[in-house]
């Protein structure tokens, strides 16, 4: 086995400018799944049949599906109807859709978390029905759930390099044009899944110790 | 579309249907060994279990198949049949998160149990085989379900390194067809059904298992969310890796 240092030293400023755009897509990829999430989780409460079915059935279909296609999809179907996203932009939007309905899970055990005493309350104040949730439950079920949310980020920081395949050059995108220009792969691959670990396990011991302030 | 674009989607089903089954016996066996490892009572077992699954969950599944493919045969000389790397990379990964549904269940089962061995002098190892494992099992089923799912999304990314798996047919009928909404709403469907298929026949095997120790199985998969969403440790192990 062969190392080159000079080789990982040729790739910093490429792993670097990868780098930013990993970040960058996580960082919309999980303000999209956040908030979708909270929209899905919300839209389950719905008072009829007819808003849940399709929304439970819609969101159950993108889970059990693999993002890469779901990617693919976005990629190659929208031109053909012709919307035009940048290729970070898709990847961003599949990313946020499909964790979408993951967080939509963790919302909906937040909500479910909250005392039903808060709701008796909130109704013996006489609270509209949106003053309930802005001022009681939401405050309340969103400090139960960001542990979990957090989980979720980290999961999508592990499913970005996905978006090498639609042509971002993320991480791996950068890591793997390196290695064919140079037929060096080794060194780039190492240094990006270092990268990885270093992002994403201070990054889980930081979510524990969050865990335990906020849940107990 | 025509038969022999038809005929091309049937063979990446049969490839991502082999992938599931040869990554998920990888992934069970790297799962126990390595979940019996982190209740080891040896720090050093303990430490290099957990280092294991770190450092494969620390990482995305797509990068340790690339590593596979790339670094392998250039490191040690040897190169894999694509599906064998794929089964390697995906049972290696998805074993790491399997690793922690074993260890979480094995340290749930009620301790009274662990010391009913220890007063019947059985060894460590009879301990485990007839006491830890037939009651943390059937506790098992429910996680090693979505982690089956997560694994059958997971084989999807072999077709970037050109495997005909169901997403790369998918891709190539794509090119043939030049019509992308119908293909891959068909792609996504069939890959629906099949984690549809999976959850049902785990949800039997469940029920087989929990039966033989006189429990009921859990029964709304709400209620089964809502519990591991709300009492999820962290290390993403709950998240999905798709």
């Amino acid at each position: 086995m062969t190392w080159d240092w000079s080789a990982v030293g040729d790739f910093m400023p490429l792993f670097r400018d990868g780098l930013l755009v990993t970040l960058k897509a996580l960082a919309l990829g999980s303000l999209i799944s956040f908030a979708l999430g909270l929209v899905w989780a919300l839209l389950m409460r719905a008072p009829t049949r007819w808003v849940r079915w399709p929304v439970g059935a819609v969101t159950e279909f993108v889970r059990n599906t693999p993002l890469l296609v779901q990617l693919f999809f976005l990629f190659y179907v929208l031109p053909e109807w012709n919307i035009t996203f940048s290729a970070l932009t898709t990847g961003v939007v599949a990313i946020g859709l499909h964790y979408s309905t993951y967080t939509m899970q963790v919302y909906r055990a937040g909500i479910e978390g909250v005392p039903a005493g808060q709701w008796e309350a909130a109704t013996a104040l006489n609270l509209p029905l949106r003053r309930t949730w802005t001022a009681v439950i939401l405050p309340q079920a969103i400090r139960r759930v960001v542990p979990a949310l957090g989980n979720y980020v980290i999961s999508m920081l592990k499913d970005t390099p996905m978006l090498m395949a639609i042509t971002v050059l993320e991480m791996l995108g950068e890591a793997r044009l390196y290695s064919q220009e140079h037929f060096q792969f080794t060194e780039p691959l190492t240094v990006i899944g270092v990268a990885f670990i270093l992002i994403s396990y201070p990054a889980s011991l930081l979510l524990r110790a969050l865990e335990r302030r906020l849940v107990r | 579309m025509t038969p022999g674009l038809w005929e091309l989607v049937l063979k990446g089903i049969w490839v991502t249907l082999q992938l599931l089954f040869l990554g998920s016996l990888v992934a069970g066996a790297v799962s126990f060994v390595v979940g019996v490892a982190r209740t080891s009572r040896r720090w050093i077992v303990r430490f290099l279990a957990g280092l294991y699954t770190e450092v494969f969950r620390g990482t995305s599944a797509l990068i340790m198949i690339f590593w596979v493919y790339f670094v392998l045969p250039l490191a040690f000389g040897w190169q894999l049949v694509p599906l064998w790397a794929g089964t390697l990379a995906l049972g290696l990964t998805y074993g790491a998160y399997g690793s922690e549904i074993v260890r979480g269940a094995l340290n749930a089962v009620d301790p009274a149990q662990r010391e009913g061995g220890i007063a019947l002098s059985f060894t460590p190892w009879q301990r485990m085989r007839l006491i830890l494992l037939p009651q943390a099992v059937p506790e098992m089923i429910p996680s090693f379900c979505n982690l089956l799912v997560e694994l059958l999304k997971g084989t999807a990314l072999v077709s970037i390194m050109g495997m005909g798996d169901l997403a790369f047919s998918g891709n190539l009928v794509r090119l043939a067809l030049q019509e992308s909404a119908e293909i891959y709403a068909y792609i996504l469907l069939i890959y629906f059904v099949i984690a549809f298929v999976i959850t049902r026949l785990m949800r039997v095997l469940e029920r087989r298992l929990k039966a033989g120790l006189g429990r009921a199985p859990e029964r709304p998969a709400a209620a089964r969310e809502t519990r591991r969403a709300s009492a999820s440790g962290v290390g993403a192990a709950s998240g999905g890796t798709s």
